[in-house]
């Protein structure tokens, strides 16, 4: 057995006797060597409590081969120290933090062993929020400009400390925890499957759909059942809808930010056609009661077919009118491009996942890369590339992403015929396989969402994973600010626009 | 570019929705429910069993739409008990009246439990500081949706503002996860009197699914005195307008 189990995301789950327990030493070396190939990502790595100590599991994506290679570990009880991976390849860094801060494990050179989120169930209780170990810098020229964790919109709350020479953005730390509300462990509070789908649809309430569709998929892989191609459809058209619609609060968003008032309105008014078309389809206008696992209580019909098509027809062009002069807007470009730039080489060193990757160049679309549900059967995804990394590469993916969306939805609902009873009900109660590892992976709106189980003899999900894609991304931001005008920090935050309950659980 | 903008413009058109208080929402909606007791109670405790956060009592029949997520599942389990109506003027003034029993017909919008003050200083201008406290990002979002072109809840005088310094009162969302307890109570106190507080989104009402989580802390919500609790989850931006709306108007 080498050090990997290789499947990929349309496979069934995986037993858990079948991935390697291997030595970390050898892991280490091997991933020192794999990681420097920016094919690989990490896609999500934790530890979890066994008899006697802690098992790790690890999973590493590969974007050209759409292989997902899992192995676990099991370090000895007296080897106490594990070297770190941060300290090589920075992008395994929030993962290294979570687990130093919920079971202690020291990790050796890590650069930035940090507390990540302050967790209820952390090792030190004494690392509060009060005491988180701000990076400073000595010097009489400098200042540091504090700012939250109540931000001045109706956002949520993070904590961000600036250092800066002037006006000049030098350093900027984000130290995030205030939205923490225990998610994982309440995933596990009881076995109760439409309890679970609810909080799932609650992790990032923007990204109900995405998170939701990776809880149905996870799932679905502990059983044999075959969900249909025409469920798939509808989950792609209720992702593609989200995208659509949070694209558009994004670029809308970016108006504001520049006071450009047409541009924020008619982003306004677009969402509300977008969002008021997911409401007339479920009842909700976020898509929450959407993605049930096994089947749907809101199965298409022809007439919300229908609707569907015309609302996004006419929002795609109507978007379209505006991005057109988006492009031509000599105003806003001297805002938007060469400011916040994270350069394609920065971005694959910290791991970056999703729409942010792709406007700095790198082709990371789980879509693409890893399909699973229809774009794996019906929909070949060709992921939007811009190159510059800056304010205005994250505003032209989603001035393209949009009008791609929509074209998806176009094509799947346009040659749908739904028939009575071709989508099952939701099934709440559908017997899983045992000692098994399951993971999906979903492109949300703002990226590579993943969610990994552990279930027990019985088959009970005795331990859930969520990864965000915010969790890569965050730092992105915060080195897309330097050397930047601190002036500019808002529009490069929404050209980023990350979750913070996402990240925080 | 000019002649571009014009073309965008042609296309907005116009968006406001001149009465706000005439919008029927899509049947699909669900807001108020309809209870009706049976003999057979057998779905109804499929229901209740089901319920992710709780919300239904059998015997008698309730349904807290405090606690409710608005999921639709009971819906679905007890057909002939439950009917989720499009009605999305849920607002309360006191947190028992978000308790429905069978045979209610409408929400109950208590007016006497209104403080007077409200509509002597408020009547005319309000201004809000919003909080997240382990809100999912959902019901931040149709607060902010309430100021936009569709509903521009602004031209009747009440806006969102940065700094509690300059605002009338609070509107809390989630379910007040520990670690934003203490700034929550900070901000809270740092509104001048006389002020109001508001509660949005049935997480922040109830804590919902996090109401039992080690990592929530709800005790601001029994400390302080609350004028308005809006269920939701989301809270809808008509349901905002329409509670804040009634909360203002002066009683006769």
């Amino acid at each position: 057995m080498g050090l990997y189990y290789i499947t990929n995301n349309t496979a069934s789950a995986v037993k858990l006797s079948d991935i390697p327990v291997v030595e970390y030493v050898e892991l280490y070396n091997d991933l020192k060597e794999r990681m420097s190939n920016p094919r690989f990502h990490v896609g999500h790595y934790f530890a979890t409590e066994i008899e006697n100590g802690l098992k790790f599991y690890m999973l590493i994506l590969d974007d050209e081969s759409g292989e997902v290679l899992i192995t676990s570990f099991i370090p000895d009880y007296y080897t106490r120290t594990l070297a770190s991976l941060t300290a090589i390849h920075q992008q395994f860094h929030p993962f290294e933090r979570e687990i130093h801060e919920l079971y202690g494990v020291p990790f050796d050179n890590h650069p930035w062993l940090k507390p990540l989120r302050f967790p209820h169930d952390r090792r030190d209780h004494e690392s509060t929020m009060e005491s988180y170990p701000f990076y400073t810098i000595e010097g009489e020229e400098l200042h540091e400009v504090n700012v939250g964790p109540i931000h001045a919109g109706i956002i949520e709350p993070g904590a961000f400390r600036f250092i800066c020479d002037g006006e000049q953005v030098l350093h900027l730390e984000i130290a995030l925890g205030y939205q923490h509300r225990g998610v994982e462990s309440e995933m596990l509070r009881n076995q109760n499957r439409l309890r679970q789908t609810l909080i799932a649809e609650s992790i990032a309430g923007d990204t109900a759909v995405g998170h939701a569709t990776a809880y149905a998929e996870l799932l679905e892989k502990l059983t044999s059942v075959d969900i249909g191609d025409d469920l798939r459809r509808e989950r792609l058209v209720a992702i593609e809808l989200e995208r659509i619609a949070m694209h558009l609060a994004d670029t809308g968003a970016l108006g504001t930010d520049i006071a450009y008032q047409l541009y924020q309105v008619v982003c306004e008014a677009l969402r509300t056609v977008t969002i008021n078309t997911s409401q007339a389809w479920c009842g909700n206008r976020f898509g929450k009661s959407l993605i049930r696992p096994f089947g749907s209580n809101h199965p298409l019909t022809e007439a919300k077919i229908e609707l569907i098509r015309k609302n996004i027809a006419d929002v795609r062009r109507r978007y379209d009118e505006l991005r057109t002069d988006i492009l031509e807007a000599h105003t806003l470009l001297a805002r938007f491009e060469q400011c916040g730039l994270v350069p394609k080489a920065e971005m694959e060193r910290i791991g970056g996942v999703g729409q942010a990757a792709r406007a700095s160049g790198v082709r990371r679309d789980i879509r693409t890369t890893h399909p699973s549900g229809y774009y794996a059967v019906g929909v070949t995804h060709e992921p939007i590339l811009k190159h510059d990394g800056d304010v205005m590469s994250r505003l032209a993916t989603r001035l393209d992403e949009v009008l791609q969306s929509a074209d998806y939805i176009e094509k799947v609902l346009s040659t749908y015929k739904p028939t009575e009873g071709n989508i099952a009900k939701p099934d709440y109660e559908a017997k899983l396989e045992g000692d098994c590892l399951s993971f999906s992976l979903i492109e949300g709106w703002r990226g590579e969402i993943c969610h990994v189980a552990l279930t027990d003899a019985e088959g009970n999900i005795a331990k859930y994973k969520i990864k965000d894609p915010s969790l890569h991304n965050w730092l992105g931001l915060a080195i897309a600010v330097r050397t930047e005008g601190i002036s500019d920090f808002p529009i490069n935050n929404k050209s980023f626009n990350l979750s913070y309950c996402g990240h925080d659980l | 570019m000019f002649f571009q903008k014009v073309k965008i413009l042609r296309s907005h058109g116009s968006q406001y929705i001149p009465d706000l208080d005439a919008v029927t929402l899509t049947e699909e909606f669900r807001g108020f429910p309809l209870l009706t007791d049976t003999e057979d109670k057998s779905d109804l405790e499929r229901a209740a069993k089901i319920c992710p956060t709780g919300a239904i009592t059998t015997k008698p029949l309730t349904l807290d739409m405090g606690k409710c997520l608005f999921c639709g599942e009971c819906q679905k389990c007890a057909p002939k008990n439950i009917k989720f109506t499009n009605e999305h003027r849920l607002a309360a003034t006191r947190r028992e009246d978000l308790v429905v029993h069978a045979g209610q017909t409408a929400p109950k919008f208590d007016t006497s439990a209104i403080r007077p003050d409200i509509a002597k200083y408020f009547g005319k201008a309000l201004e809000l500081r919003e909080v997240s406290a382990g809100g999912d990002c959902s019901v931040e979002m149709e607060l902010n949706a309430t100021g936009n072109v569709n509903f521009d809840f602004g031209r009747f005088g009440v806006g969102f503002t940065a700094s509690p310094r300059h605002s009338d009162g609070l509107v809390l969302t989630g379910p007040i996860s520990s670690n934003m307890a203490e700034a929550l109570d900070i901000c809270y106190n740092s509104i001048a009197e006389p002020k109001i507080l508001v509660v949005a989104g049935s997480e922040a009402v109830s804590g919902g699914l996090y109401a039992d989580s080690p990592a929530v802390d709800r005790r601001f919500i029994d400390k302080y005195h609350v004028d308005l609790w809006l269920p939701g989850a989301p809270t809808h931006p008509l349901c905002f307008i329409d509670g804040i709306t009634r909360l203002r108007k002066k009683q006769k």
